[in-house]
């Protein structure tokens, strides 16, 4: 389970509240006007946004000691989430080793994993080489390997069109299955949240509500929220 | 390796560096000042030294971008066969060995150089090449290219679509130039003429060739004069104590204006304008530059390329231990800058940006002063005379610094910014961090600087004159003595011998750096 508990984040300006618990194997849509704190939420869970007071606790125990590759979190960023100088397998590889050096079996698994998000072939390609949706692929590759507990996504896929995205949430929502991981998704559009979570986070007017049920949130949705859907 | 420990090891890294910045730049000084021993007073002529340095460096700095203005807008506005290569070349004056300028100088300018030849053949009475004017001749020399390198950078940042605009509008040329690029100009000019004012203050090649004598003496070959041949401590370390006074202002003045960036960086294609007029006065400006520039260096290649084969013995050595000088400086110079980028980030802020003004300070000291303290911090000790390599490639690799330290730190601040938080996610750390991510992603700038490093170190003839006898004599130090003892073929022989090593080394080094194209 993840908590915040009384959780506070006060950048110069800037103040986001939250003070309530997400299950395990949740799949939630993070939601919000711009501006509101979503990423900042998201940077605080995986160690990259300091907080200012309260806790952040995965399974009982804080999160907040731990330095960001020590958490049990996986993130991906809207851009920028794989080296563009390292192959294909050497940036899904980083997953499982930062040393790059791998055993066989280390190398197996890579393979494996570049495999099962469909680019078998493609080890050697360098990010450049590759399409939008195989980029997001890769770093999905590397998520499937690290296995962490919880998946947070910044909006990688925010520049992708539709029918792309809708396959890579699709591979998201698979991924989620198989590892069993917490998802916690950013996104801008409804849809994406209707898709794939079942329950929502609203980021608006300073503070955190929800959970929510996704369904009678967008049935019924607060002022904040209607002004933001308008 | 922790994220912790990794912070601390940039640290204490980054400390040892600015420790030892902080005793090659004022621990040097004062052991000048303390082996003094009360101080003799300065002589008139040593005033005189102040004033020619200053009188000299006004007239290089402002002659250069004098004349760097009208160049670089000829350039930045015309399309040429050629133009690439022109500007490329320009970058050479940078890595040029003072000394094979010099002589390239002579070969025009010289006594029986093409010039006077001309003159001659109609009548007219030698002109001399020594004194004032051929100091700022030579300067004017090095510090034009550097000069129209920064100007065009800045032609190059006006928008293409203000000059589109402006040519909707009808501007008259004298509006474009009020509206367009005078606003650039004023911002960048003023930076220009204090980075060459501060590079000649501290020249001393070309004083101790051209200049000379009461009325051309640099501060800095006053210095050298009065410890290598006076042997007077005392007035060496007054000399070295006013050299950093004037050294120390200049900076000053220079870190209240920014310092504009003329190495590296693409220099645009020529923005299209809409105001040309008939081209013969750009066409003649940029004919004149070029010939100014290349005949020099043509005459020594000329002279010398037949003589490299037979070149005595004695000079191939010394051209091994300047090799062995440029690398070991070059090493020395990557591990100290990037040790120091990686600190400067680390703390941040107002203290990351002193730790980067301490890099950055080598650019005002001399070389002769920072060899004098290292000399007399050396003689309680040791033989200096026996350190004289390691002496010049210590005090090499700090004089490149500046330079290494403007080029890689952006490129380390944009890793950081782009690819920090994916590294810190992963777990990315310390040695492996630096191995799979940082100097991938640096090479670039890493091979640049590297370049610069090896060929400004093989061509370097400062501190070794203080220290170095004959037989231990670096390619620049027997360039030098074969000046002297006018051997002329084998002095055009090793310029070209040392022209050859230091292009070639920077040649290797930026290579390396562009190797991965696709990234």
């Amino acid at each position: 389970m993840l908590r915040f508990e009384g959780l506070e984040i006060a950048q110069s300006g800037f103040r986001l509240r939250a003070d309530l618990e997400v299950a395990r194997g949740a799949r939630v849509g993070v939601i919000g006007p711009s501006g509101a704190g979503k990423s900042t939420l998201l940077g605080a869970i995986s160690g990259f946004v300091p907080v200012k007071s309260g806790q952040i606790m995965w399974e009982g125990a804080s999160l907040l000691p731990l330095t960001p590759s020590a958490r049990p979190v996986s993130i991906l960023f809207q851009d920028n989430n794989l080296f563009p100088h390292l192959t294909v397998a050497e940036n899904v590889a980083l997953g499982l080793r930062p040393s790059l050096r791998l055993s066989a079996g280390e190398r197996a698994r890579v393979g494996d994993a570049l495999a099962r998000v469909g680019l078998e072939g493609l080890e050697d390609r360098r990010p450049a080489q590759l399409s939008g949706g195989q980029q997001g692929r890769v770093a999905l590759a590397r998520v499937l390997l690290r296995a962490r507990p919880i998946l947070a996504l910044d909006e990688p896929f925010a520049a992708l069109g539709p029918a792309l995205k809708a396959e890579m949430l699709t591979l998201v929502a698979e991924i989620c299955d198989e590892t069993g991981a917490t998802l916690l998704m950013v996104t801008h559009d409804v849809g994406d949240v209707e898709a794939i979570a079942d329950q929502t986070l609203l980021v608006a007017g300073g503070a955190v509500s929800g959970p929510h049920a996704t369904q009678a949130l967008l049935a019924d949705p607060p002022p904040s929220l209607r002004a933001y859907l308008g | 390796m922790s994220p912790r420990a990794a912070r601390l090891c940039a640290l204490g890294a980054g400390g040892v560096v600015a420790l030892w910045l902080l005793v090659l730049n004022f621990g040097a000084l004062g052991a000048v000042a303390w082996r003094a021993e009360g101080f003799s007073g300065l002589r008139s002529a040593d005033w005189a030294a102040v004033r020619f340095t200053l009188t000299q460096a006004l007239w290089s700095a402002g002659l250069s971008v004098l004349l760097a203005i009208p160049l670089a807008r000829a350039l930045a506005r015309r399309t040429f066969p050629g133009r690439g290569l022109l500007i490329t070349l320009m970058g050479a004056p940078f890595i040029l060995p003072t000394l094979v300028a010099v002589l390239g100088l002579l070969a025009v300018f010289g006594r029986s150089g093409l010039v006077n030849q001309g003159l001659g053949s109609v009548g007219v009475s030698p002109i001399s090449i020594y004194g004032l004017h051929g100091v700022v001749l030579a300067h004017v020399f090095y510090n034009l290219p550097l000069a129209t390198r920064i100007l065009l950078q800045g032609w190059g940042t006006i928008p293409a679509e203000r000059f589109r605009l402006a040519a909707s509008l009808g501007f008259s040329p004298w509006q474009m130039f009020r509206q367009l690029e005078w606003p650039m100009l004023r911002e960048l000019v003023p930076g220009a003429v204090l980075v060459i004012f501060l590079i000649c203050l501290t020249s001393f090649a070309v004083a101790l060739t051209l200049g000379g004598g009461p009325r051309a003496t640099t501060v800095e070959l006053a210095i050298y004069q009065a410890f290598r041949f006076d042997y007077d401590m005392g007035r060496a370390a007054m000399l070295a104590l006013l050299q950093f006074g004037l050294c120390a202002a200049a900076a000053l003045l220079a870190w209240r204006v920014a310092l504009p960036a003329g190495l590296g960086g693409g220099m645009d294609r020529p923005v299209q304008r809409f105001d040309l007029g008939r081209g013969w006065l750009d066409g003649a400006l940029i004919a004149l530059a070029a010939l100014f520039l290349l005949t020099p260096l043509g005459m020594i290649v000329a002279r010398g390329i037949a003589q490299v084969p037979v070149l005595p013995p004695e000079v191939w050595h010394s051209a091994l231990r300047s090799l062995m000088v440029a690398l070991g400086a070059t090493a020395v110079t990557l591990v100290m800058t990037l040790a120091l980028a990686h600190a400067v980030l680390a703390l941040g802020g107002a203290r990351g940006a002193a730790l980067e003004g301490l890099g950055l300070a080598p650019l005002a000291a001399s070389s002769l002063v920072v060899g004098t303290g290292l000399f007399v911090l050396l003689l309680p000790v040791t033989s200096p005379r026996d350190w004289a390599l390691v002496v010049t490639m210590l005090v090499n690799a700090g004089m490149a610094l500046p330079f290494a330290l403007r080029l890689i730190l952006p490129g380390l601040r944009e890793v950081q910014a782009t690819q920090g938080r994916l590294a810190d996610a992963l777990g990315l750390h310390g040695l492996a961090r630096l191995r799979i991510v940082t100097l991938p992603r640096l090479r670039r700038p890493l091979g640049f600087a590297a370049g610069l490093t090896a060929a400004l170190s093989m061509g370097d003839l400062g501190v070794i004159m203080l220290f170095a006898e004959r037989e231990g004599a670096t390619l620049p130090m027997q360039l030098y003595s074969l000046m002297l003892a006018y051997r002329q073929a084998d002095a055009a022989g090793a310029a070209v011998l040392l022209l050859g090593a230091s292009l070639f080394l920077f040649w290797v080094c930026d290579r390396w750096g562009r190797g991965r194209a696709e990234v």
